[in-house]
């Protein structure tokens, strides 16, 4: 059996986009955001957020911003809420200005909550009806044409929140509807199946995991992408390996949650 | 100025669900029908109305909640209203982030005295009485952290600021100990007389050491200070010392920590370097050196380990217990060379029966009971169940909010662990062996330290608060009504986070410092007294340091154990660049001293010197004890068992159920479920196996990015088997974490990567000399076992007091002994995490083997304890043919031939096979009627739990070369996977168990938690 992980990094005629990923105070998981996003061809930085208050110019060098997951001052006073009033308080201009231009966002899991906050995306994450943290993969369909999700249809990731439950009043969420900002839907699938899990895993209304905004250029979602990278990240990756041992093939590399970052550097090398 | 900002839901609410589920669930008969709940924000600061409403809407998600400034917005029906804050000086980590928001949206910084405090209103409806809502608000606070206030409806609600004002001397004091020994003694156990006259809490000092101590002031011509006999007192407190272990035991001179754990990792060592001429077997890089222990893991990284417990304050307060658990083995990584970063979190829980009812107090019953009055006693200790959710809680907030990932942990249930648990948290880092090379000069090594002459002393993190003051003496006592409620700290994981993220991500690879060390016991006093050995002294002005609220005395300040702070030593040249990063990351860095060559430890107080003790005296002047072991009595307990009836296959089919049914066998998955493995990215096998969800004794993770490099983590603990032989438990426990690691894909074998381990002891009643022998046996095994297998330990932890001294219901006295406990975690390096293996059955048609003998070795197993039969023999580990087994497993699973591999643990073959098949939700049918071993009755082949044993499925056409790898070893095919049912051929039964009904036992025992 041989397996390779070296970084693959795409090259194209075009530059490759550069990629902002916001740090501090708690979140956590830029990190693995940044290595999807090299993975997938981009550069990337992870910049404290005190930085970029310092120098809101660094965004202008970025095409892609990312306020990735984490526990930013511990949901404290509300899953994303500090934070989000933090970015909006000292970089809502520059934030703006930035959207102006054909860049792309993306706020994943305490992200998502803090571009809520930051009135950038629409609705609002609650505690999840169990009222407790809940770490296990689910199944996700994709439900607008997002730049993000191009090419996407149906894919399993993890997601690992206490406060993922999508809420938004209902002449909102008719909108969302109506204007196709719902981006993400959690429905029954091959992970849920396989564990027989309930497919919603937090009472999100309408099974909302993730709305877009701006024309689908800034993607909100509660799940994590960037942790289904490879392969050996899915749940039941040894079972599926014996699939394919069994059937003489070697094992993939490639995890389901990867064409987000591909389809986000293509935006801009394609 | 108080303001309250109360935050009320618009919609229906899940925390106000879960108090309501909760309650109902613990007062099942009470007329409860609606709870609702209110966040409350007291503002001790001067806000203008105007900005009040800003900060009000700050806090305020406008979707879902409103917020009211007047009153506390009240559901328009309910009987009571139960508001819970915390007491003074608590950590209150909503009320902090609230300051920041407040802060940042007004543009001005607090003033010293200005705070906020966060609590909550539970809104209680339907029928029930005063007396009710009480017992209701006693289950849901813990009234050593908490306050609860309880007001019927109507009642006006009052703004509560739960300030601390301090009114004690902050003079140091002179302490003169020229008095009689008995006086001596008793400053020695209760402290030093604080100015009210009430000892000030225990020093856990001899008279022997009083002694000694006063003999060095004598010398020195003057009286101690309070400060310097708090500092000597936790310096040499068993907790720093490890006095048990380090101290002469019977013939063993050096002590058996440096005969038997260093002795092991010191033989191994040199076998390995002997055995192959070169250096590259040897993988320990850093071992008991350091705040962890630190191993190869490729050319650029290590990886470090350490376990810690945290017992003691679990039991007060299981919540900050475990968080501070958890929260304080982060700094052990984060203080390891020059900084570690943190990779995973393991937990392990001891607890009682979580549904035993029985009370325990801290204190007697009242002497006027008997007339009626004072039956109310104030010290009841938490029960079982209170204290399994609090810490499950704690590891929850602690490892979720600093975003590393929990991939393994254990619950052991035990009547022996209703006094005192055990809290175990560990934390795995990865740290590269070099800086990087850049502009600042040549790349340097991180895993070693050195603070300079010259260095400023920095403070790092969090402030200093009357928390935790004692703890480190605390945890060389055993649990009494004494026991110092200040010794309860509550962790602060996000503050840890920032400044962890200041050091790994910028200064650590700036070279911004020479020295790291966390404050954990002991606090400033542990850790500049530590690092000060570096350099040849210190000299500190405790003045300098920040302060929570001011009244703290110098000796306070000195020993707190705050949590959430490091200390390192900058050079002064780059003192300016460290403080802009930690100012960039919002993190407090104080500088509060030097680092000196004066050979003593110098501590001032403004300008006024509170303490001046030679450093030699302070780490080595403690007076070594002699201490002597007696082997127990014969306790009888190795008596065969009574045989019961004929054994039929109902009976034993019922067994199986029961037995999966049992906490110490069933699933945890409600806590792995919400312990995030996956942050980090780096989760390779799950915490729970397979489809059906199984837990797994042992986790695979890839700790870097582009690597396929994976290490492998996993426990072994047999506590059970300390009732008839620590030296088979010590010996189990250490086989238990190499087969679960070899089965996970691990070798033993330095060049696949090896296999080190970690020993945290947990003991009571040590003062005994029976206790110390069975000690000294436990630590015997561990040299004997360690050396056979080679894997060395580089690190451990030792807690020896984990005794309970209090009264039962009816006020009779009570002691309980935690069971000698040893917790082994093995960490491994594996090359291809592609390799990893689970303990799911994969495809029906794949042959079973059972590798290892099946000895009659039912003494202290979960069955016998099931039956409640003592007796029996335990189990004995042959460490020579073991280890030739999981070499040849190793070999198998690195070859491709196996698809499952299933260690033989608690509850024996039985419990394995069912664990298989449970977690690939697919029958076996298998005949056990003759495996290799003694075994020959169908409770010993299904219950006994002999060690060495795996249960392997390997994949079709893989048989011959499965089984050529085993030459030479005991083993058998036994059957294969498929079919319906579990079936199981004994020598005159036949067992058919179906898989749901496995699965429904398994997964029943925590179902509702």
């Amino acid at each position: 059996m041989t397996t390779s992980y070296k970084l693959q990094t795409t090259s194209s005629g075009k530059s490759k986009p550069h990629v902002l990923i916001f740090s501090g105070y708690g979140l956590n998981t830029e990190d693995e955001t940044k290595t999807a996003f090299e993975i997938a061809g981009a550069s990337a930085d992870i910049i404290h957020i005190n930085d970029v208050i310092s120098r809101p110019s660094l965004l202008k060098k970025a095409q892609i911003a990312v306020v990735p997951g984490g526990f930013s001052y511990g949901d404290d006073t509300g899953g994303g809420k500090a934070y989000g009033n933090k970015l909006k308080q000292h970089l809502g201009d520059a934030l703006k200005a930035f959207l102006e231009r054909d860049t792309l966002m993306a706020g994943i899991c305490n992200g998502f909550q803090i571009l809520t906050s930051a009135d950038i995306l629409p609705g609002a994450l609650i505690a999840n009806d169990s009222a407790r943290y809940s770490c296990r993969w689910v199944d996700i369909e994709v439900q607008n044409d997002s730049p993000w999700l191009k090419d996407m249809t149906r894919f399993s990731v993890p997601i690992a929140h206490g406060e993922g439950k999508f809420y938004a009043p209902p002449e909102l969420l008719k909108e969302l509807w109506d204007s196709r900002a719902v981006a993400l839907r959690y429905v029954r699938g091959e992970t849920s199946e396989y564990f027989e899990l309930p497919y919603n895993p937090n009472g999100s209304l309408e099974d909302i995991a993730g709305v877009s905004a701006h024309g689908g250029r800034v993607l909100g979602l509660m799940p994590h992408p960037e942790r289904a990278v490879s392969f050996t990240q899915l749940p039941h990756w040894t079972a599926l390996r014996e699939s394919y041992l069994r059937a003489g093939l070697d094992i993939p590399h490639e995890g389901p949650g990867l064409q987000i970052f591909k389809n986000a550097v293509n935006y801009f090398t394609a | 100025m108080l303001h309250r900002i109360a935050v009320a839901p618009k919609i229906p609410d899940a925390r106000a669900g879960n108090y309501l589920r909760h309650l109902q669930s613990v007062f099942p008969s009470s007329g409860l029908r609606a709870a609702f709940v209110v966040q409350a924000y007291t503002v001790s600061a001067k806000l203008s109305e105007e900005e009040l409403k800003l900060v009000a809407e700050a806090l305020t998600n406008p979707l879902t909640e409103h917020f009211s400034l007047d009153t506390v917005p009240a559901p328009s029906s309910y009987t009571h209203v139960i508001e819970i804050g915390y007491l003074p000086g608590v950590t209150d980590n909503v009320g902090h982030t609230a300051r920041e928001t407040i802060e940042d949206k007004t543009d001005r910084a607090f003033k010293a005295g200005e705070a906020v405090y966060s609590s909550f209103y539970i809104f209680l409806d339907g029928d029930i009485d005063g007396a009710e809502a009480e017992r209701m608000a006693s289950e849901i606070h813990n009234p050593l952290i908490e306050r609860a206030h309880i007001y019927p409806r109507g009642a006006e609600l009052p703004i509560i600021a739960p300030r601390v004002e301090l009114h004690g001397s902050i003079a140091a004091e002179t302490v003169d100990l020229q008095m009689s020994d008995e006086e001596l003694e008793r400053i020695g156990l209760e402290g030093i007389s604080g100015s009210n006259g009430v000892p000030r809490g225990p020093l856990a000092l001899s008279l022997k050491q009083m002694k000694v101590i006063r003999k060095y002031f004598e010398k020195e011509g003057r009286s101690p200070t309070d400060i310097e006999l708090e500092a000597l007192a936790q310096t040499w407190s068993e907790h720093c010392k490890h006095t048990i272990f380090s101290d002469p035991l019977d013939e063993i001179k050096e002590g058996i920590y440096r005969r038997y754990i260093k002795g092991a990792t010191a033989k191994i060592r040199e076998q390995q370097t002997e055995n192959r001429k070169q250096k590259t077997d040897d993988f320990c890089v850093s071992v008991f050196k350091d705040n962890s222990g630190a191993i190869r893991f490729d050319d650029e990284y290590l990886v470090t380990h350490k376990v810690e417990t945290h017992n003691a304050p679990s039991a007060l307060d299981p919540f900050g217990g475990s968080v501070t658990a958890i929260g304080g083995v982060n700094r052990d990584c984060l203080g390891f060379g020059l900084g570690a970063k943190p990779i995973a979190n393991t937990y392990g829980f001891c607890v009682g029966e979580p549904n035993d009812e029985r009370v325990l107090y801290r204190d007697p019953p009242s002497p006027k009971a008997s007339e009626g009055q004072g039956k109310e006693r104030k010290h009841p200790m938490l029960s079982p169940r209170r204290i399994l959710e609090g810490v499950v809680k704690g590891i929850n907030v602690g490892g979720n909010q600093s975003g590393i990932p929990t991939p393994l942990g254990f619950v052991a249930v035990d009547d022996s662990f209703r006094g005192k648990p055990l809290v175990f948290g560990g934390t795995v880092g990865l740290i590269p062996r070099k800086s990087p090379a850049g502009s600042r000069g040549r790349p340097r090594k991180l895993y070693e330290k050195r603070a300079k002459v010259g260095d400023y002393i920095i403070m790092l993190g969090g402030r200093v608060g009357l928390d935790g003051i004692h703890g480190a003496t605390f945890s060389s006592e055993s649990l009494s009504k004494g026991s110092p409620a200040t010794a309860v700290q509550i962790g602060d994981p996000i503050t840890q986070k920032k400044f962890a993220d200041a050091l790994i991500r910028e200064a650590r690879d700036q070279g911004l410092y020479n020295s790291i060390t966390d404050n954990g016991a002991g606090g400033l006093s542990g850790s500049v007294g530590e690092m000060a050995r570096e350099s040849g002294g210190c000299e500190v002005d405790i003045k300098k340091v920040p302060l929570k609220y001011p009244g703290l005395a110098p000796w306070q300040i000195w020993i707190s154990e705050s949590q959430e702070r490091m200390t390192l030593a900058v050079p002064k040249s780059k003192w300016p660049a460290f403080k802009k990063i930690c100012e960039r990351h919002g993190v407090e860095a104080t500088r509060i001293g030097n680092f000196t060559r004066s050979g003593r430890c110098v501590v001032r107080y403004d300008r006024k010197k509170v303490m001046d003790v030679k450093l030699d005296f302070l780490h080595e002047g403690r007076p070594i004890e002699k201490r002597k072991s007696k082997k127990p009595g014969s306790s009888g307990q190795r008596t065969v068992y009574g045989k019961r009836g004929a054994a039929d296959a109902g009976r034993l089919q019922a067994d199986v159920l029961k037995l999966l049914a049992r906490p110490n066998v069933g699933s945890i998955s409600f806590i792995s479920q919400q312990y995030d493995h996956e942050v980090q990215g780096t989760s390779v096998t799950k915490p729970l196996h397979g489809k059906g969800r199984v837990n797994a004794d042992a986790g695979v993770m890839r700790p870097v990015h582009g690597s396929h490099k994976g290490i492998v983590l996993s426990h072994g603990y047999c506590p059970w088997y300390s009732q008839i032989d620590t030296y088979a438990m010590a010996a189990a426990a250490i086989d238990t974490a190499v087969r679960n690691a070899v089965c996970a894909g691990a070798s033993l074998d330095p060049k696949e990567g090896g296999l080190a381990i970690l020993d945290n002891f947990c003991w009571s009643s040590s003062e005994k000399p029976e206790r110390l022998y069975e000690l000294k046996q436990a630590a015997k095994a561990c040299y004997d076992t360690a050396v056979r297998y080679g894997t060395p330990f580089i690190s451990g932890k030792d807690s020896m007091h984990n005794d309970f001294k209090g009264f039962d219901a009816d006020g009779k006295p009570v002691h309980i002994a935690a069971l000698p406990t040893l917790l082994i975690s093995a960490i491994g390096v594996i090359h291809d995490v592609a390799q990893a293996m689970t303990i799911d059955l994969k495809r029906a048609g794949d042959a079973l083997y059972l590798v290892g003998e099946t000895r009659d070795e039912m003494g202290a197993s979960e069955y016998l304890a099931m039956l409640r039969v003592a007796g029996g023999e335990v189990p004995a580990v042959d460490t020579k043919k073991n280890a030739k087994a999981y070499r040849a497993l190793a070999k198998a699973i690195r070859s491709g031939l196996v698809a499952s591999a299933a260690s033989v643990g608690r509850g024996g073959l039985a419990v394995a096979l069912a664990r298989g098949c449970i977690a690939g939700q697919m029958g076996a049918s298998v005949d056990v009627s003759k495996i290799p071993g003694s075994a020959k009755q169908a409770e010993s082949i299904l219950f006994s739990e002999s060690q060495g044993r795996v249960l392997v499925s390997v994949r079709e056409g893989n048989e011959k070369g499965f089984e050529r790898l085993c030459k030479g070893l005991h083993f058998a095919r036994i059957g294969q996977a498929g079919g319906e049912n579990l079936s199981i051929k004994l020598p005159d039964q036949r067992l058919e168990l179906s898989i749901p009904a496995l699965s429904d036992s398994y997964n029943s025992y925590f179902k509702n938690w």
